[in-house]
């Protein structure tokens, strides 16, 4: 099959790539600047094709716990949202990690607190990262660059969150939902027949069958041994992600004396600031985390050997920055440099922040 | 006439003693027992038994669902 | 144990059985409080899954509530929902296996009260589910609060002097609210206090099932119930006090069937 190059915008991606990746279903709530997520959805009607079933639904509320089940049914499913109605989403988010429930979650961040701003923004990575709803529990967290990215995540996120039965998300912002690039789609893969789902999750509520006892969906478990023994359960899940599933780009760092750390949009600007920056006789390099959660630890640590000063580059008011102060667990000096409110840096800003850190 | 004659089993165990067979039945065939299960309830259990007719009521009422009813025409 | 007769012995044999434990209903002692009316209902779901054969095809959603553990007691598929959430989930199962019978089982404070929105907009969408509906105008689980159901007058610990209207607000009859939507095919409101009223309420729940395959919108089976404990009153007490106060609020009978 021949590669098809197309140009759409990073939320049109997901929706394109949720549909040929046998998504069985989508359940979203309008908020600006996902909203696209959902109109291409509508306006390819997968339901007629792959039998995709596509929802708007009353709120984000509703969104999630439909979310829980269709995946407690061994379903593929997914929502999206953006920061205001990703936090109407934790609680729902903490019931299925709870459940050992498979699930994608795309948050296309804005400004906030509050209602914010609906300009682009980084705001919500404590929220993704440490956890977000209540309760012991993580999540894998891809933070995609690109529009291609989009994509590509929306299949990954999906394998991801089937491989361990937890909930992934994609953690983009208003910058990579909104901007158009060429991509290269995924191939379409079909979705899986009630058949294939009773056999790959015995777990699965599709009606109890003759020769099993009754498949049950919660997370509640009132015996105190019991609820422990789940937890630690839980524990050594994610303890298997942060050792197997740690994603990062590096960028100009085999000579690098200081290191950009940035994530999603900002490792874009920031790319073009390493550029700026060499050009300028200063050895600056980039490391972009691709998984947020699980941070790319011990690979910061490495780094530490060689390069003494990281700069957190972020839009935000200073988050990322803990984990990278918790990565180099003070064998280097950890600046951070970040914009608010919407605010998208410039390369040059940046640049300008690090000269003025290493004079 | 047939005659019709009925009996039911109560599941002791599974009674909480809640009364409301004893209250239902038309009858009056049910009475708490002054002993306990092993959980402390005061368990139904056929007190007239000759006047059951097997008419289930007491069963439909049990919210623990403890309640057998058997019935048989008798041909006198 | 009392000694049983001969007589008695003639009669309990196999062939005269009219009346057991149905077979969905499992072993596992209920938790609820004697008399409760939540057990009665789990009987009569498992009477009708056992009746209509249906065992392999249905998926029951539980709430936050008494009822949170159902799916300990039901030999069937369960998911338990977040509190007020299971119309959420029960509309995506039932979109996406539209081929099961998908039913929420749920009490007062989470249909009515924190899960209105997800109650009103299944309802709305007609989606092809069936929601048992427990009101005992009571929070029992958590020990005896005001429920948005909780009729005027009636004390609770969280309205100890009674429920005064102008410091709560009415009781909320949510299940007249469901029968204008046009979303909604069948809503009834039944009790299962007396045995007649059982057997109504087995009917209603039947055809309730059987209508959720139809695809013509959404069923509700409201049981006006007692929640003795809550109440603080006799399980029969709380029978008699149900008919003579909560039934003028609540009535009884069929709402809607179309």
């Amino acid at each position: 099959m021949s590669e098809e190059i197309e140009l759409m915008k990073g939320n049109e991606a997901i929706a394109q790539a949720a549909i040929r990746c046998g998504c069985d279903g989508y359940f979203g709530y309008p908020i600006t600047p996902q909203s696209e997520i959902l109109e291409t959805l509508m306006a390819e009607q997968p339901w007629k094709t792959t039998g995709m079933v596509v929802m708007q639904v009353e709120s984000e509320i509703a969104a999630i716990n439909m979310v829980y089940g269709g995946a407690g049914c061994g379903k593929k499913v997914m929502t999206s949202s953006s920061s205001p109605g990703i936090s109407l989403k934790q609680e729902g988010i903490s019931y299925i990690a709870g459940a050992e429930l498979p699930c994608l979650v795309v948050n296309v961040m804005r400004g906030g607190p509050g209602l914010g701003t609906i300009q682009p923004s980084q705001s919500d990575y404590f929220q993704a990262v440490k956890g977000g709803g209540h309760g012991d529990y993580n999540m894998i967290v891809l933070a995609p660059a690109s529009v291609q990215e989009m994509a590509d995540f929306t299949v990954l996120g999906f394998d991801l969150a089937f491989n361990y039965l937890n909930p992934v998300m994609i953690l983009a912002d208003g910058v990579i939902g909104q901007m158009m690039e060429k991509i290269v789609l995924p191939p379409f893969s079909p979705r899986k027949t009630a058949e294939e789902i009773k056999k790959l999750y015995p777990w699965a509520t599709y009606g109890k069958s003759k020769d099993r006892k009754p498949n049950v969906i919660s997370s509640l478990e009132i015996d105190s041994v019991e609820m422990e023994q789940r937890n630690l359960k839980f524990q050594r899940k994610f303890q298997l992600m942060e050792e197997n599933e740690i994603r990062y780009e590096e960028f100009e760092t085999t000579d690098a004396e200081y290191i950009l750390v940035a994530f999603g949009s900002t490792a874009r600007i920031c790319q073009k600031s390493v550029e700026i920056a060499r050009e300028q006789g200063i050895k600056l390099g980039l490391i972009r985390p691709i998984t947020l959660w699980p941070f790319p630890t011990p690979i910061l640590y490495q780094y530490t050997s060689k390069v003494k000063h990281f700069f957190s580059i972020e839009m935000n008011a200073g988050q990322m920055v803990e984990d990278i102060r918790l990565a180099v667990n003070g064998k280097a000096k950890v600046d951070f440099y970040g914009r608010l409110g919407g605010i998208v840096p410039s390369p040059i800003e940046v640049v300008e922040f690090v000269k003025s850190k290493i004079a | 006439m047939a005659k019709i004659k009925g009996a039911v089993v109560v599941d002791t165990e599974r009674c909480k003693g809640c009364n409301l067979c004893v209250v239902a039945c038309p009858t009056n065939v049910l009475a708490l027992a002054t002993q306990v299960n092993s959980k402390g309830y005061n368990y139904s259990y056929m007190e007239q038994e000759n006047a059951c007719v097997g008419c289930s009521t007491c069963a439909f009422v049990c919210p623990d669902a403890c309640i057998t009813v058997y019935k048989v025409k008798l041909d006198k | 144990m009392s000694q049983t007769n001969s007589s008695i012995n003639e009669i309990i044999k196999p062939e005269n059985l009219v009346y057991k434990k149905p077979s969905v209903l499992n072993d596992n002692p209920m938790h609820y409080c004697p008399g409760c009316s939540h057990g009665v209902v789990h009987k009569l779901l498992a009477e009708i899954i056992g009746e209509m054969d249906i065992q392999e095809d249905v998926i029951g959603i539980a709430p936050v509530g008494c009822a949170v553990f159902a799916y300990k007691y039901l030999d069937i598929d369960f998911q338990q929902a977040a509190h007020g959430r299971a119309p959420a989930l029960a509309t995506a199962i039932k979109r996406l296996m539209p081929e099961k019978y998908v039913f929420t089982y749920q009490g007062d404070g989470d249909l009515a009260a924190i899960g209105t929105s997800e109650t009103i907009h299944a309802c709305n969408r007609g989606e092809n589910i069936v929601i048992i509906y427990i009101n005992n105008g009571i929070y029992g689980m958590t020990g005896g609060q005001m429920a948005p159901t909780t009729i005027e007058g009636m004390k609770s610990s969280t309205c100890p002097f009674g429920r005064d209207i102008s410091l709560n607000g009415y009781p909320l009859n949510i299940t007249d609210l469901l029968v204008r939507l046009e979303g909604t095919r069948y809503v009834t409101r039944q009790s299962v206090h007396t045995s007649a009223a059982v057997r109504k309420t087995k009917k209603a729940i039947q055809k309730a099932f059987v209508y959720s395959m139809e695809g013509k919108g959404t069923s509700i089976v409201e049981i006006v119930s007692t929640c003795n404990s809550g109440w603080k009153m006799t399980p029969e007490g709380a029978n008699d006090w149900m008919v003579e106060n909560m039934f003028p609020v609540y009535s009884i009978g069929d709402l809607k069937d179309i």
